[in-house]
C-alpha cells in the first residue's frame, strides 16, 4: 500500500491510510461521527446504521466503508442529523427502554445519543414487545428488553474471549440474542470477566450487584457528552 | 431412539463432508429425516461440524422451511401473497383448516400433517397456490383444498396430489408437476430456438478476455433486478486474484410475482448451465454453483440428470470440449425459504451453510466471494442471455431492446389479466402494450418490479421497460378496479417485514413501523401527519439500509403515496375534537386491566364520554 490519503469531512481536510474506514480516520482527526454498534477493538459490524455518513454523495456506514483518495464525506449535515435521530428513536420504540428505571442511565450509549442528537421522544409507534429476561447466572444478567442488537456481545465473545456464546437467532423484528444456541446464561460458560460483559453499550448485559455504584453526577455521561472524548483529540489551533 | 437421532445425524453429516460450510444441506436432510431440527440435533450437528452451536441455531432459526419444533410428516406451505389473496387464498385457507381441524402455523394432533403460509412460491400465474412438502399444487379452490387433504389422509403422499402434467418439461418423469409454463410470449433471444454445445464451442474458440468483451459488446445488463453490467463484473473477478474462482447461478427468485426463472429452469436448464460454465471460462473458475431457492425443490432431480447427461456429453467435468478444454463442474446448492437470500452475498453467506445476512461492501464479490475466493454472482435470465451472445453474436443479441437496455426481458405477469404467463418482450415495450398483450388492460394500478419496485397509477401506463424508465427484475402485478390498494400496500409491507433478516436498524424496525402505520390509516385511525412521517421513515430507509432489502422495502409506501395520494388523503383526517385518533383508550389500559383483574373506569369511552 502506498502511503496516506487525504479525504474532506464537512471541508476539512483529514490525512488517512489507505484501508483506513471513514469513522476511523474521523476519530484521529478528533472529528465525531455518532455510533452506536462500532467500537474500536471489535470487528467493523455496520448493523446499527447511526454512523451514516455520504461519502461522494452516496450514503455508507462510515465504520465499515474504506476511505478513498480525495473522498467528500458529509458527516454534520441537518439531513444526516435527522436521519441519525429517526435511526436512534427506531431503536428505542422497537424495545422496550425506561431510562429512569434502568440502572445503565448516565452510562447508556444509547440514551446518551439521543440526549446528544435532541430526541426529545420517539416519533415511532411503540411496539413493547415481549422479550425474555434471563438472570440464571450469579454474576450477570441479560435482559433483551433493552437490546439494540449491536453485536458487540456476538463479536466480543467470538473474538476477545474465543468462546462463541453469544450469536443471533431469528429474523427480522423477531431478531435476538440467544445463548449457546437454547441455553441459559448459567450454563454458557460466560463468565463475569468475559470481554462480552463489557460491552454491551446498553443495559442490556448488565454485571449482577453493580447497580447505582456510582452516583448521579459521576456516571459517564453527566458531566460530557458522548462523544466529547474523540473531539478531545483534535488539535488545537 | 436417540440412538437412531445420532447415528442418523451423524451419516447426514459424514455424507456432506462433516463440513461446517455444509450446514445448509445438513439442516435440510436432517429437517426432512425428522420433521425437524431440534436441539439434541444442533447439539450433534455442532459436535460433528465443529460449528459453533450457536450458529447452527443462528441458521435453523433463519430459514423459514427449518424448524427446531416437529412439523408434520406433510406440511402443507400456502402462498400467502395478494395474487394469492385476490385469487381466494382466503377461501382456501379456511378449507384446508376446516377440514384439517387445524390453524395456520399448527400440526394436526396426530403429528401428520401442518398447515402453514408461506411467501410468494412462484407460481402466481396459477394461484391459488402451495407446496405439498416439496410437490406444488395449483389454482386451488375450496373443493380442490378438501380432496387434498382426504387424499393426504389416506395415502400421506404429496405425489399422489399430481392428478395431471403440466406442459413442457413439466411432463418429464423426473418432475411431473401440475404447474403449466403459460408461455405466452416467445421472443427472439432467450426462448430462440437453441443449438445445445454452440455456445460453448464458440466460447472455447475464443480467449477469455475475448469472451468478456463479448458480453461487453453485447452490453448485457444483469436481469435480477439491480441491472449492474454483466461485462463488467466479469472482468472483475477475472482481475481478482484467488486460487479458487467461482460462478453462482442464482436462482433464488423471491421477488413476489415473479415466476420467470421456474420457467427457464424447467424449459431451458441448457442454457442456464452453459451460461455459466462461459462464464468460469471467462473468469478461470473451475466451480460452479446452482443456488436453487427452496420452493423449487420439485426440478432438483431433473436439473441434477440435466448435469449429469452435459457431464456425459463432454460439456461439463475435468475436460469441457473445444478448442481451449478446461475443467468445470457445476453442484447446486439449495435454499430453505429466505428472499434476502437472492441477495448476492446474502446468498453467498446462505451457500456457506450460515443464516442469509447480507455482508458489508466492499469487499464485492468479484473481490471476495464463496469462501473468499473471486465470485461471480449471475441471475438465471443473465446467463441464458450470456448463451445466446455466445451462440448468435452480440450484435445480433445487441439489436433487440433499446440504447441502454440491449436484448429482451422475460416478464412474469400476474393478478388481474385474463392471460397471466411469461411473456418476452424487447426492453423499451410500453407497460401499456404488456397489459393489452396479458388482456389486463384495464387495470387501476401495475406493480412494477414486485414489492421492491413501483406502483404505478394509468397515467404512467405509457413509460417503458427498461433500466432507465421502468426497471424491472421481471415482476408484473396488475390490480383491476375495485382493488383496495392500502390492502395491497400493506401485504407488501407484511412481507418485507417477515423477510429482513433484522441485521440494520432502518429495515428491522422500519419495516415494522411502517406495517403499523399503515395498520393504523387503513382502519380509519390515521392522521394527516402520518404520511408525512411515513415519507421520512421511509426515505431514512432507502438511505441507511445496509442492502437492497432494506433499501427498497419502504417502495411500495414511497411510490404509492407519491401515485395514489387521493387514496391516503381520503382515509387520514384530524379529529374534529382535537382528539389524537391513533390513541386506542381501550387498547391503552387492556393490559392493566388484566393485571388488577377489573375494568377501567374510564373504559369503553371513547372520545368525549360516548360509550
Amino acid at each position: 500500500m502506498s502511503g496516506p490519503v487525504t479525504i474532506l469531512i464537512d471541508g476539512v481536510e483529514v490525512s488517512a491510510r489507505p484501508g483506513q474506514t471513514i469513522l476511523d480516520a474521523a476519530d484521529e482527526a478528533g472529528i465525531y461521527i455518532p455510533r452506536l454498534c462500532h467500537l474500536p477493538g471489535l470487528a467493523p459490524f455496520g448493523s446499527c446504521r447511526v454512523c451514516t455518513v455520504t461519502a461522494n454523495g452516496r450514503p455508507c456506514a462510515s465504520c465499515t466503508t474504506p476511505v478513498t483518495p480525495g473522498m467528500i464525506v458529509e458527516n454534520d449535515t441537518e439531513r444526516l442529523r435527522e436521519m441519525r435521530r429517526q435511526i436512534v428513536e427506531m431503536l428505542f420504540s422497537e424495545g422496550n427502554h425506561f431510562c429512569m428505571f434502568c440502572e445503565k442511565s448516565g452510562n447508556c450509549e444509547l440514551q446518551a445519543m439521543a440526549y446528544r442528537l435532541g430526541i426529545p421522544a420517539s416519533r415511532y409507534p411503540g411496539i413493547w414487545p415481549v422479550r425474555d429476561v434471563d438472570s440464571t447466572h450469579p454474576d450477570i444478567l441479560i435482559d433483551r428488553n433493552r437490546c439494540i442488537l449491536c453485536g458487540r456481545c456476538v463479536r466480543a465473545s467470538r473474538d476477545v474471549d474465543g468462546k462463541q456464546v453469544f450469536g443471533f437467532v431469528g429474523r427480522g423484528h423477531g431478531k435476538r440474542i440467544a445463548v449457546l444456541g437454547d441455553a441459559r446464561l448459567r450454563d454458557s460458560g460466560v463468565d463475569v470477566t468475559d470481554a462480552a460483559i463489557d460491552v454491551c453499550p446498553v443495559g442490556a448485559i448488565l454485571r449482577k450487584g453493580t447497580a447505582f455504584r456510582v452516583p448521579i453526577g459521576q456516571r459517564r455521561f453527566d458531566k460530557e457528552p458522548i462523544g466529547a472524548d474523540i473531539e478531545a483529540r483534535k488539535e488545537k489551533p | 431412539m436417540s440412538e437412531t437421532l445420532e447415528s442418523t445425524v451423524r451419516r447426514i453429516c459424514r455424507s456432506h463432508g462433516g463440513d461446517p460450510t455444509r450446514l445448509m444441506d445438513i439442516a435440510r436432510d436432517v429437517q426432512d429425516r425428522f420433521g425437524c431440527v431440534a436441539p439434541a440435533a444442533m447439539d450433534l450437528i455442532s459436535r460433528i461440524t465443529g460449528a459453533p452451536r450457536v450458529e447452527v441455531e443462528s441458521l435453523v432459526s433463519f430459514y423459514s422451511f427449518l424448524s427446531r419444533s416437529p412439523k408434520g410428516q406433510v406440511v402443507i406451505r400456502l402462498c400467502d401473497d395478494i395474487i394469492d389473496r385476490m385469487h381466494g387464498y382466503h377461501r382456501v385457507a379456511r378449507a384446508f383448516s376446516e377440514e384439517l381441524g387445524i390453524g395456520l402455523g399448527e400440526t394436526t394432533a396426530d403429528g401428520k400433517i401442518s398447515l402453514e403460509r408461506t411467501a410468494c412460491i412462484g407460481l402466481s400465474d396459477q394461484a391459488p397456490a402451495a407446496l405439498v412438502n416439496e410437490v406444488p399444487v395449483t389454482e386451488l379452490s375450496t373443493d380442490r383444498a378438501r380432496e387434498i387433504v382426504a387424499g393426504l389422509r389416506e395415502h400421506m403422499d404429496p405425489r399422489r396430489l399430481v392428478t395431471r402434467s403440466g406442459d413442457g418439461q413439466n411432463a418429464h418423469p423426473l418432475v411431473r408437476a401440475m404447474v403449466r409454463n403459460n408461455l405466452r410470449q416467445v421472443g427472439p433471444l432467450v426462448f430462440s430456438e437453441q443449438v445445445r454445445g454452440k455456445a460453448i464451442s464458440n466460447a472455447l474458440a475464443m480467449s477469455p478476455a475475448e469472451v468478456i468483451r463479448a458480453v461487453k459488446n453485447a452490453r448485457l445488463r444483469g436481469r435480477g433486478g439491480a441491472g449492474f453490467p454483466a461485462g463488467m463484473k466479469w472482468e472483475y473477478a477475472r482481475a481478482s486474484t484467488g486460487e479458487r474462482k467461482f460462478v453462482i447461478g442464482n436462482a433464488d427468485e423471491g421477488e413476489p410475482g415473479t415466476f420467470k426463472d421456474r420457467v427457464l429452469l424447467t424449459e431451458l436448464p441448457d442454457r442456464v448451465f452453459a451460461g455459466m460454465t462461459i462464464a468460469g471460462y471467462a473468469i478461470g473458475a473451475k466451480e460452479g454453483i446452482l443456488y436453487l431457492r427452496g420452493e423449487y425443490a420439485y426440478l432438483r432431480p431433473y436439473l441434477e440428470a440435466v448435469l449429469a447427461q452435459r457431464r456425459s456429453d463432454g460439456l461439463l467435468g475435468p475436460k469441457v470440449a473445444g478448442k481451449n478444454p478446461f475443467a468445470f463442474d457445476i453442484r447446486i446448492q439449495m435454499g430453505a425459504g429466505a428472499y434476502v437470500c437472492g441477495e448476492e452475498s446474502a446468498l453467498l453467506e446462505s451457500c456457506e451453510g450460515r443464516r442469509g445476512d447480507p455482508r458489508n461492501r466492499p469487499p464485492f464479490p468479484a473481490q471476495k466471494g464463496y469462501l473468499g475466493g473471486p465470485t461471480v454472482v449471475n441471475n438465471v435470465e443473465t446467463l441464458c442471455c450470456v448463451t445466446k451472445i455466445l451462440e448468435a453474436g452480440p450484435a445480433e443479441f445487441a439489436q433487440h431492446g433499446s440504447t441502454g437496455s440491449t436484448g429482451t426481458k422475460l416478464l412474469s405477469v400476474s393478478g388481474d389479466c385474463r392471460l397471466p404467463g411469461i411473456y418476452e418482450v424487447p426492453f423499451g415495450t410500453p407497460l401499456a402494450e404488456v397489459l393489452r398483450l396479458a388482456q389486463g388492460e384495464d387495470a387501476f394500478a401495475v406493480q412494477v418490479g414486485g414489492p421492491s419496485g413501483q406502483l404505478v397509477s394509468r397515467t404512467e401506463f405509457t413509460r417503458t421497460i427498461d433500466y432507465e424508465n421502468l426497471a424491472t427484475g421481471g415482476s408484473i402485478m396488475v390490480f383491476g378496479p375495485g382493488r383496495n390498494l392500502l390492502e395491497i400496500v400493506h401485504a407488501f409491507l407484511e412481507f418485507f417485514a417477515d423477510e429482513s433478516c433484522g441485521y440494520c436498524t432502518p429495515c428491522r424496525a422500519g419495516t415494522a413501523f411502517l406495517l403499523r402505520m399503515v395498520e393504523r390509516i387503513a382502519a380509519g385511525r390515521g392522521e394527516p401527519a402520518d404520511l408525512a412521517r411515513m415519507e421520512e421513515l421511509g426515505l431514512t430507509m432507502k438511505a441507511a439500509s445496509r442492502c437492497g432489502l432494506g433499501q427498497t422495502a419502504a417502495n411500495p409506501v414511497l411510490t404509492s403515496l407519491v401515485n395514489f395520494r387521493p387514496v391516503y388523503d381520503a382515509l387520514v383526517k384530524e379529529d374534529p375534537e382535537g382528539f389524537r385518533r391513533s390513541f386506542e383508550l381501550d387498547k391503552a389500559v387492556m393490559e392493566a386491566e388484566l393485571l388488577s383483574g377489573r375494568r377501567s373506569k374510564h373504559a369503553g369511552i371513547e372520545k368525549g364520554g360516548h360509550r
